[in-house]
């Protein structure tokens, strides 16, 4: 492997600044015991996130968003693990037909699902609805955990299968003893990677939104438009906190570089 | 009495046929190996056996129950898989033990049983181990005593030394055979190298392009192949065309620059025939005193033995000669070949020129 | 998005019912919820929009028509399309090079780094917009520098500058993944062979290494390009009122002029426009893959 010379370097640390600034400067903000936007230098102050703790509309939507990404999450995964099986393990006339469909969301605007979603939800009286909601973004996330599933799937030894069922083990025994154990990181790892993505949306959510059923990040965008104030950046340094938590988990269970990367 | 018998069994996909009318019969207690190149449907019959694949035609029979369409999972059979197949996330013990959870023996039975089979393939230190802590010698072993305790009434191995490294796979080689001896479990195995299968088989079943070309125990196969490719396949051998010109007990084939003689009646003057004389049943002597004369070309030094390339009027041959000790023959020598007139054999499918009639045959075994 | 699958090792062809009866529920949901939603749209993007009694069942093509014609959304799709044009370009000499220089290192920094430039990518959108618009305001760290530099105070924010900034953030990470994929896939053995034969490090990067990159390079760009045209939390944040882009104008229809069929009918161009720029991306990339791979 031949070395980086020094303007190598130098350009990778200014890449490295540019893609962490954003997330620190947000981070150091919120610690500001100003009213305004400000760098806090000599003194650190925890006002603004008793703050964001205090302004229950935020609270509410931290609550909406956890129930709604959890909910989501656990439905994209349910419905990807059979459908990732099925797609990895059999040829069948529409295979890759089915993985399109099921993977086009990656390359669908969400604007154009946010309109669409809008349009549907308001005919059949589901605006409002946190069922519905929950769907919308099932539909979003389910390729993320899909993808993690086939990866898994494919991965898996279908030899150890066969073996079980020369063993003696039915089906279900196999599925559950067998199979499940086997892709259990793709699944886990699917589930967290859809959680996250589910958390995180907005553009989608912000179309579909309702007063009853507005997403933290829905909030967050609402209020920035309206007011700039470090409350805002409590709450953002809250949210890069909870991510980070949620990448140590996901490193721990399946691997962060295979996700973001994929495997080698 | 046939333990295992294959009736008329056939593998097709569509317009590929991949196993072609096989019959089987293994007797009980019996080592039998599936022997052939990739592709010649060795490892289709194997899984046929085994219930991974359906049968388009024909029967499979154990001790007396037809199981050809019965599933995997109620054929009780032992299958020791070619990457092993071992469960991930089971330890050795759980691993081994998987197949008699699933027969509902109770738990102190069962550990019983685990742990004789783990003694029979030494590996009774690394019960609590996982299968990503074990070589692949080890995992090779967990996979033969998971196969081995649920007591199969046959044992299936696809492959089993294939992805062992030579050393190892000589060694497993003889401890699979003695392990088998000791059970006692009818066992069919799935090799492409005829040396693993000469070695340890009872019986070998040669296959070819899916049919049974010749089905013989180990020595005689080696001694007495009946076509071609099984000669040149299981072992090395010389070949040698020629014309019949003289027949009898024994028939005189002139080989365009030398005649020689091979035991062989039945031959008709003008028969084009094809003679095989193994590399190992040639010796070198001095020029002159032998049946044949030749130039060395290049020889190979292989640990206990030499092989030579021998430039003769009958084309070039190959002599191996065992290490013993001995100076051997330099390149570019005048050397003599001699060997006994019983060990030239003559391949069956003699064209029979002189009619000039009937197209060529080849006999199948 | 190639979305190929590779075909299974051991597959029973043939038997169709079991692997539609797994996915059935999957593909229940995705036609409700995704196809018949589209349907709708593409309905709605049809209808008459009256502003004082709503969306009517008559058949029109004005929304169309005036999304072709109308000055207004000409601007605001060459807008667009030149933001997201310039962002994907930035991506491509920013990204390409710094995964190069990812892959050159010695782990551990190559996956720690790794992981710091693909990290964002688990962090809200909302949060990474409102951290530029606090950098890039008339009091953020950036103007701040500018000053003590002695220069006047930059207008930054609320420009395309500060859209185009934020975008080639927030999109960076998908112009590395696929630079990088394309860079593991690469023999190691084939840039010491070139060194060898007496090429310098430039020519080998030129002729042998980029050559092998470009088709994760073109993947990149068109997912970079999609993305940014559709952006909305972005141009929303640090746009402003004034600087619209595509999505925020289709915002602006359906939440306060309340048209929905003219807001459809531009989600629809853009999601058409999207398809069109893929089909034929893929063209020029599939052309490219068999000239790298032979």
């Amino acid at each position: 492997m031949s070395k980086n010379g020094p303007i190598a370097l130098l350009f990778n640390a200014f890449v490295i600044a540019f893609m962490m600034a954003p997330l620190v400067i947000v981070c150091v903000v919120a610690f500001t015991p100003e009213n305004t936007l400000t760098i806090p230098t000599t003194q650190f102050s925890l006002r603004w996130f008793r703050a964001v703790f205090a302004h229950s509309d935020f609270v509410q939507s931290f609550r909406n968003s956890l129930w709604l990404a959890f909910l989501s999450a656990t439905l994209a995964t349910v419905l990807a693990v059979p459908a990732g099986l099925a797609i990895a393990r059999h040829s069948f006339p529409g295979r890759d037909f089915l993985n399109g469909l099921f993977l086009s969301p990656l390359i669908i605007p969400h604007l154009v699902l946010g309109v669409a979603l809008l349009r549907t939800f308001s005919l059949i009286g589901a605006t409002g609805s946190f069922f519905w909601l929950a769907l919308a973004h099932v539909v979003i996330i389910t390729p993320y955990a899909l993808r993690l599933v086939l990866a898994s799937v494919a991965g898996s030894d279908r030899s150890a299968e066969q073996a079980a069922l020369s063993l003696g083990a039915s089906q279900a025994t196999v599925f559950r003893r067998i199979t499940l154990p086997m892709i259990l990181p793709g699944v886990t790892g699917g589930w967290l990677l859809a959680f996250i993505n589910s958390f995180d949306e907005v553009t989608m959510s912000i179309f579909v939104t309702a007063p009853s059923t507005v997403t933290l990040p829905v909030r967050m965008y609402m209020y920035a438009t309206e007011s700039i104030d470090p409350l805002m950046a409590a709450v953002s340094a809250l949210m890069v906190a909870l991510t980070a938590v949620a990448m140590l988990v996901l490193d721990r269970v399946y691997g962060l570089d295979k996700i973001l990367v994929g495997h080698r | 009495m046939s333990f295992l018998t294959l009736a008329n069994v056939s593998k097709s996909y569509g317009a590929t046929h991949a196993v072609i009318d096989m019959n089987l019969s293994v007797e009980k207690g019996e080592f039998v190996s599936l022997l052939g190149p990739s592709g010649c449907g060795k490892t289709t019959t194997l899984q046929m056996i085994a219930g991974f694949s359906d049968v388009t035609a024909g029967r499979i029979t154990l001790d007396g129950r037809d199981i050809t369409h019965a599933k995997p999972n109620s054929r009780g059979l032992g299958i020791v898989f070619q990457s092993y197949a071992l469960f991930p996330h089971m330890s050795v013990e759980g691993n081994v033990s998987f197949g008699l959870e699933m027969r509902r023996m109770p738990n102190a039975e069962r550990a019983e049983r685990v742990k004789a089979a783990l003694a029979l393939v030494h590996l009774e230190a690394h019960a609590a181990r996982y299968p990503r802590e074990l070589s692949g010698g080890q995992r090779q072993r967990v996979a033969l005593a998971r196969a081995l305790v649920i007591e199969p009434p046959v044992l299936l191995l696809d492959e089993p030394l294939s992805n062992l490294d030579a050393k190892l796979r000589e060694e497993m080689q003889f401890e699979l055979r003695q392990i088998q001896r000791k059970v006692g479990t009818t066992t069919v195995m799935v090799t492409h190298d005829q040396t693993e299968a000469m070695s340890i088989s009872d019986r070998v079943v040669v296959m070819e392009a899916g049919r049974v070309t010749q089905i013989d125990q180990p020595h005689r196969l080696y001694e007495h192949p009946q076509t071609r490719f099984i000669s040149s396949f299981v072992g090395k051998a010389n070949l040698l065309e020629g014309r019949v010109t003289a027949n009898g007990a024994w028939a005189t084939v002139d080989l365009g620059a030398v005649p020689l003689e091979v035991e062989a009646p039945g031959l008709v003057a003008g028969d084009a025939v094809v003679l095989s004389l193994r590399p190992e049943k040639i010796r070198l002597v001095p020029a002159g005193r032998g049946r044949l004369d030749g130039t060395v070309r290049q020889r190979f030094f292989l640990g206990s033995q030499w092989l030579y390339q021998v430039a003769t009027a009958a084309g070039e041959l190959v002599v191996v000669c065992s290490n013993d000790g001995a100076a051997p023959a330099e390149e570019g020598t005048h050397i003599g070949l001699d060997w006994t007139a019983q060990q030239v054999r003559l391949l069956p499918g003699a064209r029979h020129l002189a009619q000039e009639t009937a197209p060529a045959q080849e006999t199948q075994a | 998005m190639n979305a190929a699958v590779p075909m299974p090792a051991t597959h029973r062809p043939g038997t169709a019912r079991a692997p539609w009866l797994l996915s059935a529920p999957a593909f229940l949901l995705f036609i409700c919820l995704l196809l018949v939603p589209l349907v709708l749209t593409a309905v709605l993007s049809f209808q008459v929009f009256d502003h004082a009694s709503g969306v009517k069942n008559s058949f029109t093509l004005s929304h169309y028509a005036a999304v072709l014609t109308d000055d207004y959304y000409h601007r605001i799709f060459w807008r667009t399309f030149w933001i997201s044009a310039l962002t994907t370009f930035i991506c491509v000499l920013v990204g390409a090079p710094e995964a190069y220089v990812l892959s050159r290192m010695r782990s551990p920094w190559r996956s720690i780094l790794l992981l710091v430039v693909l990290a964002p990518l688990l962090v809200s959108v909302v949060v990474r917009a409102f951290g530029w618009s606090m950098l890039l305001g008339p009091e953020g760290l950036v103007n701040q520098a500018i000053r003590a530099m002695g220069l006047p105070t930059m207008r930054i924010l609320y420009t395309e500058a500060a859209v185009i900034i934020a975008l080639v953030h927030v999109m960076l990470p998908f112009m590395v993944i696929p630079v990088w994929t394309s860079l593991q896939k690469l023999d190691p053995g084939v840039e010491n062979a070139a060194l060898s034969l007496g090429a310098s490090p430039f020519t080998t990067l030129r002729r042998i290494i980029f050559p092998q990159v470009l088709p994760g390079v073109l993947s990149g760009s068109l997912i970079v390009f999609g993305l940014s045209a559709s952006a909305f939390a972005i141009p929303g944040l640090l746009g402003g009122r004034r600087l619209k882009m595509v999505a925020t104008v289709v915002y602006d229809e359906y939440l306060h002029e309340l048209n929905w069929p003219l807001g459809a009918a531009i989600a629809l161009t853009l999601l058409l426009a999207n398809l069109v720029l893929m089909l034929s991306y893929n063209r020029v990339l599939e052309r490219s893959y068999k000239k790298s791979m032979g």
